[in-house]
């Protein structure tokens, strides 16, 4: 094992006091693990609170920050918080207009979410919630915990932030992420298996010279595993596999997402065929996002999401935004 | 009949399962979850012990309900809140007394599984903890040992199953042939039970 860490138990310690060091502007509560954005409660704005384990940055904690989230809660790495960071986090950015929970769908996540809402709720704090669960990867999801909540995270916390920054009400922020949620759809691809600083050796066995097809973002295996393909192979297989489920009635924003270990210039060369494939199935993209957003660890590889963008969704995406990862307009 | 110091036996022996066994876990773990279920129970049962052991409860059912208090502010993931209820409704289920008996117990157990079948959305056949759980609740009204028999064959019998909950739920046929962390966890759980009664 090979990492810049000093210890496996210090390592989302370590990162968050980074973090802080790099982002003056947020306010890093390094032992309680909860991301604010410095000038919270801001008076009469909807708060927006997500988390999820720790190894997905820049998610969350880098997606805090004027119109995206007003706080993050870090947890162990690919580990769900507790519910005491996230209460803590919702007291600590309501000013009265109440709190979203931006949740991905795992069991961790739901379960602790549920329970922070009940003690956050127990403070007076108003909290509605929106499960993300983009996942296409996941098929018989009655028959499993659902579809898992991947890269249209960052489209839900993106579009309902800028909404929540506009002044909406809770009930307009929670009725557009879940509209964003409903039009997103997502399928990830592995290159290599991940190493979590606790175990030191890949949670799996992915032999040079093949992919996993149809992995979430804590390093399991994925839906099957096949010889290594094209860059223009596994577009077509991904965009093909979200298009199966999602029959977009407008422009797309397309985000083409990096796992953490695959350079820039592959993933460049991947949205080019991701465009390809839009372009031969007639889906018009309005706007692309490239780049390492919802990581995992130091996986090689890739997801593709796209997301229906009406008039609304689109002019709520081009809204400033201005945190760690994301950042334009202002 | 099983006092307070019975129930902090109990939690102790648990806490050194999990120590010893957080490897093996975590290694379960990674072969059909995310690789940190050993870890994420050694968090939780160190927090535990050094909660029992500043502010020991007098009663079996405030023992339970402190160590699942603990489990839920400090272990995150599924196991946090799944152990968490299931420690914390059994804690309720004994109410005040100073001693129950071990009917008693396997009465608060089954109704501390209640309320994880119901909190998860599982049951037995699912790959899961109350694989273990179940049958060792069952057993329980006859002795400690019968308990732990029927915890570890519980979890035995998760090896051939398709998971259906959880983390290991996507990788629908994959699963199959992999004992599932949290069965075995929870037969970690009912041995020590054994244990303190010795």
């Amino acid at each position: 094992m090979r990492m810049l860490i000093n210890v496996p138990e210090t390592v989302v310690a370590d990162g968050l006091r980074g973090l802080a060091a790099a982002h003056p502007g947020l306010n890093v509560d390094v032992e309680n693990r909860v991301v604010v954005r410095g000038d919270a409660p801001v008076a009469g704005k909807v708060g927006l609170v997500s988390g999820g384990g720790s190894g997905h940055e820049p998610l969350h904690g880098g997606f805090v920050g004027a119109g995206m989230l007003s706080a993050a809660c870090p947890g162990e790495v690919f580990t769900s918080p507790v519910p005491d960071q996230m209460a803590r986090a919702a007291a600590a950015v309501d000013s009265g207009a109440g709190v979203l929970f931006v949740v991905k769908n795992y069991t961790g996540d739901v379960l602790n979410f549920d329970m922070a809402q009940e003690l956050a709720e127990d403070e007076g704090v108003q909290v509605a919630k929106v499960l993300v669960n983009d996942d296409v990867a996941v098929q018989d999801s009655l028959y499993t915990a659902g579809r898992r909540g991947t890269g249209a995270t960052l489209f839900v916390e993106k579009i309902a932030g800028a909404a929540a920054e506009e002044g909406a009400p809770l009930e307009r922020v929670e009725a557009v992420a879940r509209r964003v949620n409903e039009g997103s759809r997502s399928f990830g691809v592995a290159l290599s298996a991940v190493t979590t600083p606790a175990k030191g050796t890949p949670t799996f066995d992915l032999p040079s010279g093949e992919l996993e097809l149809g992995i979430g973002i804590h390093g399991e295996p994925g839906r099957e595993r096949r010889p290594m393909m094209t860059s223009r192979e596994i577009a077509d297989f991904a965009v093909n596999a979200v298009l199966e489920d999602l029959q977009p009635s407008s422009p797309v924003l397309a985000l083409v997402n990096g796992m953490g270990a695959t350079p820039l210039l592959e993933l460049y060369g991947f949205n080019a065929e991701v465009h390809r494939v839009l372009a031969e199935r007639g889906v018009p993209v309005a706007r692309t996002l490239v780049g390492n957003y919802v990581t995992s660890l130091d996986m090689a590889g890739c997801s593709v999401t796209l997301c229906e963008a009406d008039e609304e969704i689109l002019r709520l995406w081009d809204a400033p935004v201005e945190t760690p990862a994301l950042r334009w307009g202002r | 009949m099983l006092d307070a110091d019975f129930f902090l036996r109990w939690m102790n022996a648990l806490a050194d399962a999990v120590d010893r066994e957080a490897g093996r876990l975590t290694e379960l773990d990674a072969a059909i979850g995310d690789a940190d279920h050993g870890t994420n129970l050694q968090r939780g049962f160190t927090a535990v012990r050094a909660a029992l052991e500043k502010d020991a409860p007098d009663t079996p059912g405030a023992v339970l309900m402190l160590t699942g208090r603990q489990l839920i502010s400090t272990v995150g993931g599924a196991s946090g809140p799944l152990y968490g209820t299931l420690l914390r409704r059994a804690g309720k289920a004994l109410g005040e007394e100073a001693e129950v008996s071990r009917a008693q117990l396997a009465e608060a157990l089954r109704a501390g599984i209640a309320a994880v079948a119901q909190l998860g959305g599982a049951k037995a056949g699912d790959k899961t903890m109350l694989d273990a759980l179940e049958p060792a609740a069952a057993a329980l009204d006859e002795s400690f040992a019968a308990a732990r028999e029927a915890a570890d064959e519980g979890a035995a019998a998760t090896v051939p199953m398709l998971a259906r909950k959880g983390r290991a739920s996507y990788l629908g046929e994959r699963s199959i042939g992999h004992q599932d962390p949290g069965a075995t966890s929870s037969a970690l759980l009912v041995g020590a039970l054994e244990e303190a009664a010795r």
